[in-house]
């Protein structure tokens, strides 16, 4: 009961806290004030995040998993973790010129996460911002962005 | 098409070990989990059928009838049992009780079940998804391949 059965899914779920703030430069100091309401407060808020990654993929008759935890684990430390967790998702290049709302970040995480794993594929990065709001990103779209601004670093 | 999900909890043990491997590696591979004696995890299953609500009863399928399959045909032989050397679907084969292969079992144990009656019943849903969580932050899930 393995290879034989298709592809299967892991799922992982990890929690990283960071502060934001949603403005544009684009806007108006009233725009953005209209647009963001209290997300706009100019000195940031923050969340605890919770970022769920399912990988989807053949189950390795050997191991009986689509990717062993420990080392999908390691890469989202090392990928997400230790960038965003305790850090203001403002400063970070990939949001300069990007409004870091908790959609960009589902965004940025999948395009970090989308070439790196350690077996699989992501089938969906999912990020919730508190208990009653989420996003699910089931592909990166157009990540040029992301593309971009890593090459730059 | 609606999507109808019954949760169900049960507890079990069970060790990752591969026969296969020297003791080292099974231990550099699985960590923890490779412990002989084995260690124990309070399961959620999530089982999700999919189907079109009955005109009559606007039912996608009797919620009754689902737990009462999956308290048959899961909860009664993985709960309060060793997984390695109490069911059958991995003692036998020696099948690594990972999370994968257990939502994977999970399946093929509801899988007929579900699609004999949706074949009786032409407006009965289809087993859409089996997912498995160890803990609330690990989980895996099985659309019968897909």
């Amino acid at each position: 009961m393995s290879a034989d059965f298709g592809k299967a899914y892991f799922g992982r779920r990890y929690t990283l806290s960071a502060s934001h703030r949603l403005h544009s430069d684009a806007l108006t100091t009233d725009e953005n004030r209209a647009a963001f309401g209290k997300c706009n407060n100019p000195h940031g808020h923050g969340h605890n995040y919770v970022l769920e990654v399912l990988a989807g993929g053949a189950v390795d008759p050997e191991t009986g998993m689509v990717v062993n935890m420990a080392a999908l684990d390691a890469v989202v430390r090392a990928q997400v973790m230790e960038r965003f967790d305790h850090a203001n998702l403002n400063l970070d290049p990939l949001f300069v010129n990007r409004v870091p709302t908790t959609e960009n970040l589902c965004r940025a995480v999948f395009g970090l996460l989308k070439d790196s794993l350690p077996a699989g594929d992501i089938e969906y990065v999912r990020v919730e911002e508190t208990e009653n709001n989420f996003f699910q990103c089931y592909g990166a779209g157009d990540d040029s962005w992301l593309e971009m601004r890593q090459v730059s670093e | 098409m609606i999507y109808l999900t019954r949760r169900a909890t049960f507890s079990a043990s069970h060790y990752y070990w591969n026969d296969a491997w020297p003791a080292e590696k099974n231990e550099e591979v699985f960590g923890r989990c490779a412990n002989r004696n084995g260690h124990g995890h309070n399961y959620t299953l999530e089982v999700t059928v999919a189907g079109e609500p009955d005109p009559v009863t606007g039912f996608v399928v009797d919620l009754k009838w689902l737990k009462d399959v999956i308290e048959r045909e899961v909860l009664a032989a993985y709960d309060h049992r060793h997984l390695n050397l109490e069911v059958p679907e991995f003692a036998a084969s020696k099948l690594i009780p990972t999370t994968e292969n257990i939502a994977i079992a999970a399946w093929r144990r509801l899988e007929p079940v579900v699609t004999a009656a949706a074949e009786a019943d032409s407006s009965r849903a289809r087993l859409r998804r089996v997912r498995v969580y160890e803990t609330p932050e690990i989980f895996a899930e099985y659309r019968g391949g897909l």
